[in-house]
């Protein structure tokens, strides 16, 4: 196992056990205001220190925790599970009209900037994590699709492929029973990805105020509100953006390293 | 050849010499920075502050006008008199006043203004500063008589307000864009989106302004508006929406801070319509659980005063009704489960883009939560605030500064946005529109305040506070807003 995956599993595992032992326990009440300790600079009864309602800064980072990888994950689910399919049924279907349109309808949602689309999405359907979700979930749908067609188009020129389609099975089942085994290690590295791309999307949408509505906290959120006090509460802005960096540097050297991990080349190439 | 190069560089030479002439002389111009970009340029036609901030007393002058100190004066009429059972006011307009197009401004001019707003189609936000107006008319060029249908011990006040300026019927056509006034500048341009220009008007009828011309920028952004200051992009910053910024201006010598009052009553605006708010109970509940200190504290870092009614505290007539509605969470769990709704109950809290609003809202759900209210909160901008709340009345509470002077009379309005219908308000009103005699009038107002609060109408916050940043050298700010108003025939620069 190298390096990069060690070091962004130990990063990953420790956001996601901060939002896990936020169910449990969290320092303080996370929404209990305390107007008269406010802007509590870390260290002290608030280990991160307090915000300009006087909150606990470190219970609200580990809730955020909690929305980020809510709406990340929830947003990649939807990307693999509309996007996987749709990419083999159109290796299946090579050529044919079908996958010109799932293609063509990939490269249209491509050709939008994802961010601004999700900000008219939430915009007109009303701000929250709900719609923060869809409109993220939307734009992994091509990612997915994409690269499940690629890949399996190589696959379907394979020898295991015609001798499957020897045998009688037919294009779903082939896909389902060998194309999708074979194009799962590529999905989940790409999942990994997608997931840390969704939690700065969830970030940058809650930072413009579509994302999830107070008293959720979030770590976009956090951040806006946190920019006019950058000159004399500088922990405000530092933590929850640290949080962010935190994350997403570990979820891509975690991706980096499944994906050099479980390679069969560079596997071969290794022992 | 050597005679044209001359020639050609002179009048570079004259210019550069005059540049460097104008940094010792005392400068001229001034940048003016605001939050918001009014919509258009018509004071008569929008409710929208903005308007007035920029075009009240500098480009359009009323028959009276707003001090800085909230006191009244003659602006375009000279003189007035009043006729012994107070229908009829007589107006002596000021002779030789032109509008910018060259048109002289008189009688005709006042009736086609007043006319204009009190008409049926009107436009006017605050058509009901002319509903008492019967009749206007010409005696003859400078003198105008109103008849009213009944005393209003007002009028004069209604007529300093940016929605009864004078307007003439030559220019009205472009009044939104172009708009031609008395006052002592011109328009010049308005590039969308950033900055409106005016200058000084040559003709003006009084005293000509220190100031040749002023830039109005719209900076919306409060990170935006602390950086623009600090950088010394703008000159003043009247309105500055981060109040948690300002110790850092107090502290540096470049710049000074005002803090005044405005007629900005914030409140916790509830729809009597809506069950459960139907219910006066609950009503009272809600004013029992807010905590007025901890909001002022939370989102304006201690700029503002509490309130317990809708008024003004820095009114003569102000009574201090906030013992009325203490903080008190155990009596607002009790009055709950009176209501029957021991359990509290759902509603929602519309939250325009203000922080006063946005940061006051945060805390007001987090108090109502300790007794056993969910507000679940909706962040809005303006438009739709306008279009849901104001307008389509759907929302449960909403948080609001209503800054228009004395506008405690919308309590009198059913279809107002928190539709409070009480008959004996109303009639209450009417009195006092027809009263006259000061004392009288306190007295009213005082009853009036006094009604509204213990009918828990709305959950009455804090006066808002009018915070401006200016660089030390600007003289002559308005400290306190008693209307929206930059006025800048006040304002000149120290030597």
């Amino acid at each position: 196992m190298s390096r990069n995956l060690i070091l962004g599993a130990a990063l990953s595992s420790l956001v996601v056990l901060a939002a896990l032992v936020s169910f449990l326990w969290t320092p303080f009440d996370h929404a209990a205001m305390n107007i008269p300790d406010k802007l509590r600079p870390p260290g002290g009864a608030n280990l991160l220190g307090t915000d300009h309602f006087g909150r606990d800064i470190a219970s609200m980072i580990m809730v955020g925790a909690r929305t980020s990888i809510a709406v990340a994950l929830v947003a990649v689910g939807i990307g693999m599970t509309l996007g996987v399919p749709l990419g083999l049924t159109a290796a299946a279907r090579k050529g044919s009209w079908l996958d010109e349109v799932i293609m063509r309808g990939n490269d249209l949602v491509f050709a939008f900037p994802s961010l601004v689309i999700a900000i008219l999405i939430t915009a007109v359907f009303g701000p929250g994590a709900v719609n923060a979700i869809i409109a993220i979930g939307i734009f992994n749908i091509p990612v997915f699709a994409r690269i499940t067609r690629g890949a399996a188009l190589s696959l379907w020129e394979r020898e295991f492929i015609l001798a499957a389609r020897v045998a009688g099975k037919g294009a779903a089942r082939i896909s389902a029973e060998h194309i999708l085994p074979n194009v799962a290690n590529l999905l989940i590295v790409q999942g990994t990805i997608q997931f840390s791309l969704g939690i700065l999307a969830e970030a940058g949408l809650s930072y413009v105020g579509l994302g999830a509505q107070p008293p959720t906290p979030s770590w976009g959120r956090m951040l806006a509100d946190a920019q006019t006090m950058v000159s004399f509460a500088p922990h405000m802005a530092l933590i929850p953006g640290v949080a962010i960096i935190v994350t997403v540097l570990g979820l891509n050297l975690l991706g980096d390293g499944l994906r050099d991990w479980l390679d069969p080349r560079i596997r071969v190439a290794r022992t | 050849m050597a005679i044209s190069f001359t020639r050609a560089l002179a009048p570079a030479l004259a210019a550069t010499a005059a540049l460097f002439a104008g940094t010792a002389w005392a400068q001229e111009d001034i940048t003016v920075a605001m939050q918001l970009e009014p919509p258009h340029l018509d004071p008569t036609g929008a409710a929208a502050q903005a308007i007035d901030s920029v075009v009240y007393v500098n480009i359009f002058e009323g028959l009276t006008r707003f001090q800085g100190d909230g006191s009244i004066v003659p602006l375009l009429a000279e003189s007035w008199e009043i006729s012994e059972d107070g229908t009829t006011y007589t107006f002596k307009l000021r002779d030789g006043v032109t509008f910018h197009d060259g048109t002289a401004m008189d009688a005709e001019d006042v009736k086609f203004s007043l006319d204009r707003a009190r008409a049926e189609d009107s436009a006017n936000a605050q058509k009901a500063l002319f509903a008492g107006i019967s009749e206007v008319a010409v005696v003859d060029p400078l003198t105008v008589e109103v008849t009213l249908s009944e005393p209003n011990g007002s009028f004069l006040f209604n007529l300093a307000w940016g929605d009864a300026v004078i307007v003439a019927p030559e220019s009205i056509e472009d009044i939104k864009t172009a708009p031609v006034g008395t006052g002592p500048y011109t328009f010049s341009e308005w590039v969308q989106g950033d900055r409106i220009e005016v200058t000084r008007n040559p003709e003006y009828w009084g005293d000509q302004p220190a100031l040749a011309s002023a830039t109005f920028k719209f900076i919306s952004d409060p990170t935006a508006a602390f950086a623009a200051v600090m950088a010394e992009d703008v000159d003043v910053f009247t309105g500055f929406p981060a109040p948690e910024n300002l110790p850092q201006f107090e502290a540096d010598p470049r710049f000074q801070v005002l803090v005044g009052s405005t007629e900005g009553e914030t409140i916790l605006s509830t729809n009597n319509k809506q069950p459960p708010f139907d219910n006066p109970k609950v009503r009272q509940a809600l004013a029992h659980a807010i905590d007025r200190q901890a909001i002022i504290d939370g989102a304006m870092f201690g700029y503002g005063t509490p309130i317990g009614t809708h008024f003004a505290p820095h009114h003569p007539a102000y009574l201090d009704l906030t013992g009325n509605s203490a903080h008190d969470p155990e009596k607002a769990r009790a009055l709950l489960a009176e209501a029957g709704f021991a359990d509290g109950f759902e509603t929602t809290l519309h939250l325009p883009p203000p922080s006063y609003a946005r940061r006051g809202g945060e805390i007001v759900a987090a108090q109502l939560a300790e007794v056993g209210i969910t507000a679940e909160i909706t962040n809005v901008e303006w438009a739709q605030w306008l279009e849901t709340v104001f307008r389509g009345k759907d929302f449960g509470l909403t948080i609001v500064s209503h800054t228009e002077p004395m506008d405690i009379g919308i309590y009198a309005r059913p279809d107002y946005y928190f539709q409070y219908d009480n008959a004996e308000f109303q009639s209450l009103m009417e009195t006092l529109n027809a009263t006259t005699d000061p004392d009288k009038r306190t007295e009213l107002l005082q009853q009036a305040q006094t009604t509204i609060a213990e009918d828990y109408v709305n959950g009455y916050l804090f006066q808002l506070a009018n915070l401006s940043v200016a660089k030390a050298e600007v003289q002559g700010l308005w400290a306190n807003a008693p209307t929206a108003a930059v006025d800048l025939a006040a304002i000149s620069w120290a030597e």
